[in-house]
């Protein structure tokens, strides 16, 4: 069988995909078109719970993007409330500094009731 | 190995952090950095830890995930023709909102795993054109006609259930994005499983004529399922470091035998009769033993010589073509709307 593809891969959810001769982008020339802005959906599952992030979507304007939320992340009752935020307006912390960055707090272990040595038998402490 | 810092959020608008050496980085600081980046990765997959969107990550893993995500992506958002064929004929209201639902959750599954991909850097609007201009591919299954209304219970009960077998250990890849997104899809694709051995099961103990029908989707839906879990492990040369990348988790013949395994008896409770006379219970094995595949046929559905490559794509871009005016009116409106809140916010002041 020599003309049998020779890289398949069965993961690609429903079946046998293959995974050689395949690109992963194009060139800025070929792309049709910019998409909508990408949104950030966040969920509160119940009252009295924090939102949560949910996932992302793209949408034209931050009322379309609560729209499409609704139908892409509570079809089936997830949520009571929902949040989006632009994705691009997110700050967040750098990967590439995280060691250092949360580093102050490892050396602080007294922060934690565990710490303190309690007497036997002494309660509600 | 080179990497790319993974590319989401405020890393978009700082492209190369994590591999530009800046002016006073030697170039030795440059290759400490670069191991330093390979352990990071690579301690996270030995202690089966989740890679998210922002870690270093070598080229070829973050490449491989999207061509997979993506490919995902597109096989669910064609899989929602085959079933959207049989909207208008379904034979109850009861049956309809069923499959409507269905099909809403594929785009759903399409959508979310198209996001997954965004977090590695592809943009979604490019992944949809691969797909258009076939460079991207989608799953063969979904080439294959459906013929009668039983094969909405078939692909349910047999199609959704080896992707269910399939997807389970993608909720725990290494991929935290694409792991969070299968959590999802798994959940709902039990719905599409149920609802399709209970579509088949009430047409097995139907009329004659039903029972008929149900088993002639069966028999032209077995084989393409056993297929969906690709070819034999001797035959699947990729599949170790997908496998050491935490990405894959099982091979594609342990997950094509308990496919085997799970669906035999729930044939038996149907009333069907699976096509393969070699498909027995080996009590050495501790397995049900099955029958050869015809893998040339998987190979030439895949090559786009199955019975519906031709017109899943024309759908395809069809559907794309003349949902148009849509996203244009959508995009009309959100500027317009901008405007007029900038015109307000200029009078008030």
């Amino acid at each position: 069988m020599s003309d049998e593809p020779r890289d398949l891969n069965a993961e690609g959810g429903h079946g046998a995909v293959p995974m050689t001769g395949v690109p992963t982008e194009q060139s800025p020339a070929q792309a049709s078109r910019r998409e909508w802005p990408l949104w950030e959906v966040f969920v509160r599952a119940k009252r009295g719970l924090s939102h949560v992030h949910a996932g992302s979507l793209h949408a034209p304007d931050a009322e379309m993007a609560v729209r499409n939320a609704r139908d892409l992340y509570t079809r089936r009752q997830e949520g009571v409330s929902i949040w989006v935020a632009r994705a691009e307006e997110i700050t967040a912390s750098s990967p590439d500094e995280k060691d250092a960055f949360f580093d102050p707090a490892g050396d602080k272990i007294y922060r934690h009731p565990t710490f303190y040595a309690v007497p036997e038998g002494v309660q509600h402490l | 190995m080179r990497y790319d810092a993974g590319v989401y959020d405020d890393d978009r608008t700082t492209p190369g952090q994590g591999r530009t050496a800046t002016a006073e980085h030697s170039e030795a600081a440059t290759r400490v950095q670069a191991r330093d980046l390979d352990a990071d990765f690579q301690a996270i997959i030995d202690t089966d830890g989740r890679v998210e969107p922002r870690d270093a990550m070598p080229e070829a893993y973050r490449k491989g995930l999207i061509r997979q995500i993506a490919q995902h992506a597109h096989s669910e958002i064609i899989g929602m023709q085959p079933e959207a064929n049989w909207i208008g004929r379904a034979p109850s209201l009861r049956r309809k909102a069923i499959l409507m639902a269905k099909v809403q959750d594929e785009a759903g599954h399409g959508l979310y795993l198209y996001a997954a991909a965004e977090t590695l850097g592809a943009d979604r609007a490019d992944l949809l054109d691969m797909l258009h201009n076939g460079r991207q591919k989608y799953s063969s299954i979904f080439n294959y006609p459906t013929l009668t209304w039983a094969d909405m219970g078939a692909i349910g009960w047999l199609v959704d259930g080896a992707a269910i077998v399939n997807q389970v250990p993608l909720c725990r890849c290494s991929y935290g994005p694409y792991a969070r997104a299968m959590t999802r899809v798994c959940k709902e694709e039990s719905f599409h499983q149920r609802q399709g051995f209970e579509s088949l099961n009430t047409l097995s103990h139907g009329t004659k004529a039903q029972h008929a029908m149900a088993q002639d989707a069966v028999d032209r839906w077995w084989w393409p399922s056993l297929m969906m879990f690709g070819p034999p492990d001797d035959r699947s040369p990729n599949s170790a470091q997908s496998m050491a990348w935490g990405i894959k988790r099982f091979s594609n013949d342990d997950l094509r035998q308990r496919f085997v395994d799970m669906t035999v008896p729930q044939a038996a409770a149907l009333g069907l009769t699976l096509p393969d006379p070699a498909l027995a219970w080996n009590e050495a094995r501790g397995h049900h033993d099955f029958g050869d595949i015809d893998f040339t046929e998987l190979f030439e559905v895949i090559k786009g010589n199955g019975p519906c490559n031709q017109q899943r794509m024309d759908q395809r871009r069809r559907a794309h073509e003349d949902g148009a005016w849509v996203r244009d009116a959508a995009t009309a409106y959100a500027a317009k709307r901008h405007t007029e809140a900038a015109a307000t916010t200029r009078s008030v002041a």
